[in-house]
């Protein structure tokens, strides 16, 4: 009833917002906020493509799983460096930690 | 051993004598002269043998000794190369051993062997005398020994060398080798005290003046190699080679081959034997030591020049019929006859002892040359012998007479008095007898004194050829050189031994040692001796006395055909008999009392001055040439052209260099290849600089647009 | 339109809106607030696909961990109470510009696909997904070993979250 391109459509609309926070949020927490929605939407993905396949073959739901180990992995470390980062320069604004420029 | 091998041995020990004194006895003077004397007398043994078996041998003419070896390959054939001892290379061996040897020997006195070394001597200037202490402390000055001793006989080995070559030689190639040989070894022997500049002119003179005959000889060898395709005597002198080439003709004045080849060989001779025009560098080769122009105008090489005249002889006369003289004949008569007065005019007014010589011999070499014109083929041969005899004689007695004048010069300390100026003699007989005796016999063979000395029989021969053949005028003009020249000898003569010494030096005058007064006994001895082997069957009492003219039979054979010996006839004889009297009269009493050359009437500028020849050459060829070699070749050419083409390549590479330098190098590839892509890059770099801003978010857009982009275009571009 | 339709479509928008309320709130607490509804949306859009197990560990540890961390980050790096200045870099529009050309590529990408109007197939029944998806991540020669090696990735990141943020006084 549901055709997959619903879902397909919906996980690329929820990607394109977090890659429009990615891109454009000052603080740098916030642009970790856009990565979240962005490995969401691909979750979304990943279980639609599960279900609108083979039903039996678990690869779809195994990689899910992995994705969110991930994810929070990656958002510890994340938050980690910028609290680190907070605590050296005082700023969590992305524009200002510029040190890597010529 | 064979007569051949004989033959072909004879120049060898000369020429072993100058490898050996060159490369290892050059320090020893003694071992030396026992090198260059003893293969001198080796030489000379082997030609006697080879003369008296020649003499003993039946009809040498048809069958001479003769040995070839095949030498050089010239496509099909061989060119042969050997030796020859026909009547005539005997006759000519004979007088050639003894004066060589007897030079030789001379040498060893004459360069003072066993004296001590001079005070200041140098090697290439003559030798100045050493002053000597004896027991009482008196110092004298003696005559020194020569520095260059062993060098003179190394020289005098390889010219003896090159004229025996000359003598045995069968073909014109070798002869050739021997003529160049004598030509070379008179530079180095003219030049011998290199160290005098008079002395190196006049070697130079000599080669150079040689070396303008030997130019036409050659081309006449290589007409001649053209025309028969042989260079070998007995080959060409054949009748049919010789008819063919009588008449052949060649467009060059009216000639025919044989005769274009005779004269141009005979230019070679006109070089070597010093006739007129060529004539120049004789006299100035008295530079040399006496016993060098003794070998070189008097034994070798003067002889040589008239010795291939008569063997060319055939050649010459091909097409003479024994009537009118063929054009090449007349020009040589011509030449001989005018050198013989020429020279003779010129040798009234030297005062010089050794030029008074070497006129004497170029105008008795024009005698032959004349009697070889005029078709006298045994007079000219006989008058060459005999001439070689006495002038050698005369030479080496110059030397003598010279040596002791040195003695006087040394004695008195007085170097500037000439010891060779007649002048400055005077008296000598009562001081130098043997010298006085033998010079004198030799004196008279010169001007002929009848019946006792050769020279009478030689000349007399050529004036009866001259005068029964009817050419009046060659048999005029040469009894006129011949009154001239028993003239000028007698002047030479009184001037010389008789009246009283005029210097102090001549009065110290003394004999001179053994082994130079030796060599002139023993040439005086054939002086007087040798004419008598040529007495005509028909002179009156001695003719039928001897009853045949052994030489004319003997040298006559020769040839194909035995030319008739001239009927007897009383003019000639007494003509000869009357210029050598009256010569040696008119000349004794003209002189007696002549104490300096302001009384000697014939010292006439233009004689003196040798007709002015020397100037007339330098200014039409020895002026031009050096202006052609030094201003117009070496600056001109070489400075001017040459260089200046060489200095202009280097500022013109300098200056497309630097062009290129500066319009290509410089703006191009410094400024806009290499400055220009530093530049670029530089500034691409400063102006992507900014992109790197540190901040990620702007790197994000800025990747994810690329992405996009290319993303895009290869979507569309590949798989829509 | 049945039923099923009526509830996605309610859910996606409230998705949806939840995630521009994410990227667009001034106040970074309000974001990560927005962001555990837009999450528990997502939850939602699992169950609708019949993934239980992953919709519950999607409440649990994202909304239960992630978002909580997020809240606890935003507390320890502001500097007072009040947000100032512009939550939008001066880009803004250039980044906006790319998500829609990349919304856009995508469902251009997707659309060409064949697969795209799937209709989905019927759920067996007496499948026990559940149990089906444990034993794939533990048997040797399924997922044991990706599942493993996430659990050593997680070690990892702890270790390092824990000295990163460790203040060393």
């Amino acid at each position: 009833m549901i055709p997959l391109s619903w879902y397909l459509i919906l996980a690329a609309a929820l990607f394109s917002i977090g890659l429009f926070g990615v891109l454009v949020r000052r603080n740098a927490i916030a642009i970790l906020l856009g990565v979240e929605l962005m490995l969401n939407a691909v979750n979304i993905n990943l279980v639609s493509f599960w279900r609108y396949g083979d039903v039996t073959a678990m690869a779809g739901q195994v990689f899910a799983i992995i994705v969110f180990a991930v994810a929070a992995a990656e958002v510890a470390v994340g938050l980690a460096l910028v609290i680190s980062v907070y605590r050296r320069r005082n700023t969590v604004i992305a524009d200002e930690l510029d040190m890597m420029k010529w | 051993m064979t007569t051949e091998l004989l033959i072909w041995l004879i120049p060898l020990p000369p020429v072993l004598a100058f490898f050996l004194i060159v490369l290892f006895t050059n320090r020893s003077k003694a071992l030396s002269h026992t090198i260059g004397v003893g293969a001198a007398f080796l030489s000379f043994l082997a030609a006697m043998v080879v003369f008296f078996r020649a003499i003993a041998e039946e009809h040498l003419g048809e069958h001479p000794f003769a040995s070839s070896i095949n030498w050089l390959p010239t496509g099909e054939t061989w060119l042969r190369i050997g030796v020859l001892i026909d009547p005539l290379g005997a006759a000519v061996l004979f007088f050639v051993a003894i004066t060589i040897l007897m030079i030789f020997l001379y040498s060893v006195g004459y360069h003072n062997f066993g004296q001590p070394a001079g005070d200041h001597d140098h090697k290439g200037l003559p030798p100045h005398g050493a002053t000597v202490t004896d027991e009482h402390g008196h110092k004298h000055t003696v005559p020194s020994v020569e520095p260059m001793y062993s060098r003179f006989f190394a020289f005098l080995g390889l010219f003896a060398f090159g004229m025996y070559v000359l003598v045995v030689s069968d073909n014109l190639l070798t002869m050739f080798v021997g003529w160049e040989i004598m030509g070379l070894c008179s530079y180095l022997l003219i030049g011998f005290w290199y160290g005098k500049p008079s002395a190196r002119d006049a070697a130079v003179k000599a080669f150079m003046t040689t070396r303008i005959g030997d130019v036409f000889m050659l081309l006449g060898i290589a007409f001649l190699y053209s025309a028969t395709g042989t260079l070998s005597f007995r080959e060409i002198f054949t009748e049919t080679t010789l008819n063919a080439l009588a008449s052949t003709p060649t467009g060059v004045l009216g000639l025919s081959a044989a005769g274009l080849i005779a004269i141009l060989l005979f230019i070679g001779t006109i070089g070597k034997s010093a006739q007129w025009p060529l004539h120049v560098w004789l006299p100035d080769a008295m530079e040399g030591p006496t016993p060098v122009s003794a070998m070189i105008h008097a034994a070798t090489m003067v002889s040589a020049g008239v010795y291939a005249v008569i063997r060319m002889f055939p050649l010459l006369t091909a097409g003479y019929d024994g009537h009118g003289l063929t054009p090449e004949m007349t020009v040589v008569a011509f030449i001989g006859t005018f050198t013989a007065i020429f020279a003779a005019t010129i040798a009234l007014a030297q005062n010089d002892i050794k030029r008074v010589l070497a006129y004497s011999t170029i105008s008795q070499l024009g005698f032959m040359i004349a009697a070889l014109g005029i078709g006298a083929y045994v007079a000219a041969a006989f008058h060459l012998i005999t001439h070689a005899f006495f002038k050698a004689l005369l030479f080496l007695g110059s030397g003598s007479v010279i040596h002791g004048m040195e003695h006087g010069v040394l004695h008195t300390g007085n170097h500037k008095v000439d010891p060779q100026d007649m002048f400055n003699m005077g008296g000598l007989r009562k001081k130098m007898p043997i010298t006085f005796w033998t010079f004198l016999i030799g004196g008279f063979a010169l001007s002929g004194f009848p019946l006792v000395t050769a020279g009478f029989w030689s000349k007399d021969e050529i004036l009866a050829d001259a005068w029964y053949h009817n050419h009046y005028l060659v048999f005029g003009t040469l009894a006129l050189a011949a009154f001239l020249t028993a003239f000028y000898t007698m002047r030479q003569i009184t001037l010389t031994f008789l009246g009283e010494p005029r210097t102090e030096e001549a009065k110290h005058a003394h004999e001179t040692p053994w082994t130079m007064t030796t060599p002139l006994v023993v040439l005086s001895f054939f002086a007087i001796t040798y004419g008598w082997v040529g007495i005509p069957e028909k002179f009156p009492i001695l003719g039928p006395l001897v009853n045949k003219n052994w030489f004319h039979d003997f040298v006559g054979h020769t040839l194909a055909e035995v030319p008739k010996a001239p009927e007897f006839s009383w003019i000639p004889l007494l003509t000869s008999i009357v210029v050598a009297l009256g010569g040696l009269t008119a000349g004794y009493f003209a002189y007696r009392n002549v104490k300096s050359p302001a009384e000697d009437k014939l010292q006439i500028p233009v004689l003196k001055n040798k007709w002015y020849f020397d100037e007339l050459y330098d200014f039409l060829f020895v002026k031009p040439s050096a202006w052609i070699s030094e201003v117009f070749v070496s600056k001109w050419m070489d400075q001017g052209l040459i260089d200046g083409i060489l200095h202009f390549f280097g500022p013109a590479t300098g200056g497309i260099g630097g062009a290129i330098r500066n319009y290509f190098d410089v703006p191009v590839i410094n400024r806009f290849f290499g400055d220009g892509s530093a530049d670029a890059t530089w500034w691409v770099g400063k102006n992507l600089r900014p992109i790197q801003t540190g901040r990620i978010q702007q790197y994000l857009i800025l990747s994810l647009f690329v992405l996009l982009v290319v993303g895009g275009l290869l979507y569309f571009l590949l798989l829509a | 339109m049945t039923g099923e339709q009526i509830i996605f479509l309610i859910t996606a928008g409230f998705t949806l809106g939840s995630g521009l309320m994410v990227v667009t709130a001034r106040n970074l607490v309000h974001a990560a607030l927005w962001l555990v509804s837009a999450l528990f949306g997502v939850a939602v859009t699992y169950a609708l696909l019949n993934a239980n197990f992953i919709a519950v560990v999607q409440i649990v540890v994202y909304i239960g961990a992630i978002a909580i961390l997020f809240i606890f980050a935003v507390m320890l790096t502001r500097r007072d109470m009040r947000e100032s200045g512009p939550q939008m870099n001066k880009n803004w529009w250039s980044g906006a510009i790319l998500a829609a050309l990349v919304f856009a590529g995508l469902a251009f990408l997707l659309q060409g696909w064949g697969g795209f109007s799937k209709t989905a197939s019927a759920f067996p029944s007496g499948f026990d997904a559940v149990g089906e998806l444990g034993e794939a991540l533990v048997s040797p020669d399924a997922f044991v070993l990706p599942f493993e090696v996430a659990s050593v990735l997680l070690l990892a990141a702890l270790v390092g979250a824990v000295y990163l943020a460790f203040n060393k006084k």
